[in-house]
């Protein structure tokens, strides 16, 4: 096995030395290529953030965000397969390889990064935690929640969360683990709890489920800063660095006002060179990374950009309607922020 | 070289060979797995080792027998689980093989619609996924019980709502461990003078009231040492404060469901081994004990029964290892029983899943030995001894 690991790499050592550009070794978007799609860990079904209709077809936040590195990939957003992952299953599904990355609302957390074998490579939403009641509780914030019952997902952060946060304010509550975010909804729903927590947007998503959405209130101060985003298992520096900047990409495509309606007119004309450098009509920064120098250009044009993603998916133009808020562009006082394209 | 040959010529020897080099070929294959494993995660940067096991959990488990709190190690949160496991195990065996007999003997009973009853309810557990049966049991459980501001009081001491069964608590809990010694002396007590009545029968036929002494030992004097208990220790009485009922000992609707899931389920298949059992007993058997007078009552209970148990032991066994088993579908419901909460929260806490499952397993297997061995060895104390 080693020598043939070594035999391919030095194989493939040699045939970059005889082209332009030499890159390092990346088996991930070697087998990517090799069959034709990517393999990306969503969660099993939240709306706004990973969903599959009645029709199989995926739609979400996070699921664009696959998407969109398809485009920049392989040239066609629809080559991704959506693996759907439980709480309990992410983890080991990334870093066994079944998965090339997992776009899934997970937090980034500093044991997860350590711990874990796992990379965090950027922000795609800014999340955080908050408590789900039912409105005839005149629960205005988590403070009221003392002696409350409260269902959460078994071994999320917010499981831990809640605990802290209670036990910091000498509150009393009993929380009740359940294995998927659905079971834990389902009982919430049955009367079971009094509260169920997730992050803001997860409940947005997870009401749509409710038997009577109206009758339930999401509390509006959160208790945590729960920042989500794509994850890579270690090693592979150059999947990495595609993962990171095709997101990178998305926001700074919003930010320069590049959307999936004009990027063919921004790439044929736009004076600004850090537009084109983005779409490849100057420089190679595709090729710098083993991509074709659209590989930005693709991804906006059939996915668009992260505002568009995120209208289209959790926010005035879905039935979330969520606010931009902190996932705002930091000049629009929000806290989506690039490293400049050059 | 003649030597040689004869020594490989030698059975005993040969076998020993072939053992030593199969013993040593596991041997061999388990540090491989091992070191593989361990050298793998190595370099995809995944932390190993068992020294998790002493970290703080941080988990708050709604349901605690051991006295683990959140700020106990990840150890104490394994047994803890596992408390809950065996919890809800040993009386789902109980409570199935007391319906399991019910409706095993019910299936075999003349009167039509009892029997035909029973028929269909075996019929129809056998048939259904357990799974289906704890969320039956589950959403039932709570959708039939009033939310905490009406729950349904119990003298007013003990309050019953869709959080669970909340029962006051004794203050002073060593008043309940003299009761406990005082339960478990007068029922050794019991066995003893049982036994005695058997000799003295057998000796000179004379009859001994066991029934009345037994009933004064096994239901008088605990109910008066439970009494004494009671008035000698302060009570935590749980209060009606805000959300929910403070203060006593909460039995969880999780508990309630997935016992009566396990309970349900497994009496479907330990009355089909009743009714087998039953029915292996020769008929020349309980016609011979009718011809000699008995009772159908006692006919089944000294003659058919005891017949019948050393058919059915060995089935039986498998149903409780199945019911040991099944006990992890309560990570579907959130009992927290060692898979809810170790290979669920821990596992997603420290990330380490090879040490973890390997310990789940581990513990799986040393209860299920545990439960095989009692029933080994009860198969062997009631065996037909054969002279």
């Amino acid at each position: 096995m080693k020598t043939v690991l070594a035999a391919t790499a030095a194989l493939v050592a040699s045939a970059s030395l005889a082209s332009a550009q030499q890159l390092a070794p990346s088996p991930t978007l070697d087998a990517i290529k090799a069959r034709g799609h990517i393999e990306c860990g969503v969660h099993l079904g939240l709306p706004g953030f990973s969903f599959a209709d009645d029709k199989g077809e995926w739609t979400g936040l996070d699921v664009d965000y696959c998407r969109a590195l398809a485009a920049a990939v392989l040239g066609d957003a629809k080559k991704v397969k959506f693996t759907p992952t439980s709480v309990q299953q992410r983890w080991p599904i990334l870093q066994s390889g079944q998965v090339d990355l997992l776009s899934r609302n997970s937090t980034i957390t500093f044991s997860r990064n350590a711990s874990l074998g796992l990379n965090f490579q950027g922000i795609n939403f800014y999340e955080g935690q908050t408590f789900i009641v039912r409105k005839a509780t005149n629960a205005k914030s988590a403070a009221d929640l003392d002696g409350a019952s409260v269902c959460v997902a078994a071994g999320s952060t917010e499981e831990k969360n809640a605990s802290d946060w209670f036990l910091e304010r000498n509150l009393k509550v009993t929380i009740t683990n359940f294995q998927k975010n659905d079971d834990a909804i389902a009982a919430y729903d049955a009367g079971r709890c009094d509260a169920y927590t997730a992050g803001v947007g997860a409940l947005a998503g997870q009401r749509v489920k409710l038997k009577v959405p109206g009758d339930h209130i999401i509390l509006t101060q959160p208790i945590s800063n729960d920042p989500q985003g794509p994850v890579t298992r270690w090693g592979d520096e150059r999947w990495q660095l595609v993962v990171r900047w095709v997101l990178n990409g998305t926001i700074a495509a919003e930010m320069l006002g590049v959307t999936s309606a004009n990027v063919d007119q921004m790439k044929a004309s736009s004076k600004n060179s850090e537009v084109r450098r983005l779409l490849g009509a100057e420089g190679n920064f595709g090729a710098m990374m083993g991509l074709s120098n659209d590989w930005m250009y693709n991804a906006i044009k059939q996915v668009g950009n992260y505002g568009e993603s995120f209208e289209r998916t959790v926010g005035m133009g879905s039935t979330l309607k969520l606010e931009r808020g902190q996932n705002q562009l930091w000049t629009k006082g929000g806290l989506l922020f690039t490293p400049p394209f050059q | 070289m003649t030597r040689a040959l004869a020594l490989l010529n030698d059975k005993r020897v040969r076998d020993v060979v072939y053992q030593a080099a199969l013993l040593l070929g596991l041997a061999a294959l388990t540090v491989f797995f091992v070191r593989n494993a361990s050298e793998n995660m190595v370099k995809a940067g995944i932390a190993s080792g068992f020294d998790f096991l002493w970290r703080n959990s941080g988990i708050d488990v709604p349901f605690v027998l051991t006295g683990y709190t959140r700020s106990s190690t990840v150890l104490d949160l394994f047994w803890a689980g596992v408390a809950n496991t065996m919890l809800v195990t040993v009386v789902a065996m109980v409570l199935a093989t007391a319906l399991g007999f019910l409706v095993g003997i019910a299936r075999l009973s003349s009167h039509w619609l009892l029997s035909t009853i029973a028929g269909g309810y075996i019929e129809f557990v056998r048939n259904i996924p357990l799974l289906f049966f704890v969320l039956f049991w589950y959403f039932g459980v709570i959708a039939a019980l009033p939310a905490p501001r009406d729950s349904v009081s119990v003298f007013g001491v003990a309050f019953l709502n869709n959080r669970g069964l909340t029962i006051p608590l004794p203050e002073a809990p060593a008043t309940f461990r003299w009761a406990v010694a005082a339960i478990l002396l007068s029922w050794i007590a019991q066995a003893l003078v049982a036994a005695w009545a058997r000799r003295r029968k057998e000796r000179t036929g004379q009859d001994t009231p066991v029934l009345a002494i037994g009933l004064g030992l096994v239901l008088v004097l605990p109910v008066l040492a439970v009494t004494w208990a009671s008035l000698a220790t302060g009570w935590d009485v749980p209060v009606l404060r805000g959300f929910n009922y403070r203060g006593g000992f909460v039995i969880i609707p999780e508990f309630v469901a997935l016992l009566a899931a396990l309970v349900t389920y497994t009496a479907g298949f330990i009355a089909e081994i009743v009714r087998g059992g039953i029915q292996a007993v020769p008929r020349g058997q309980t016609e011979a004990a009718a011809a000699l007078g008995l009772r159908p009552g006692r006919i089944l209970r000294l003659v058919t029964i005891p017949q019948a148990l050393r058919v059915m032991i060995p089935p039986l066994t498998n149903q409780y290892l199945n019911v040991l088993k099944n006990s992890s579908f309560g990570a579907a419901i959130a009992y927290p029983d060692v898979v809810s909460l170790f290979m669920g929260s821990a596992l997603n806490n420290t990330g380490q899943a090879i040490e973890i499952i390997a310990m789940t397993l581990a513990i799986y297997l040393v209860i299920g030995l545990a439960v095989s061995a009692f029933m080994n060895w009860y198969n062997a104390r009631i065996a037909l001894v054969t002279r």
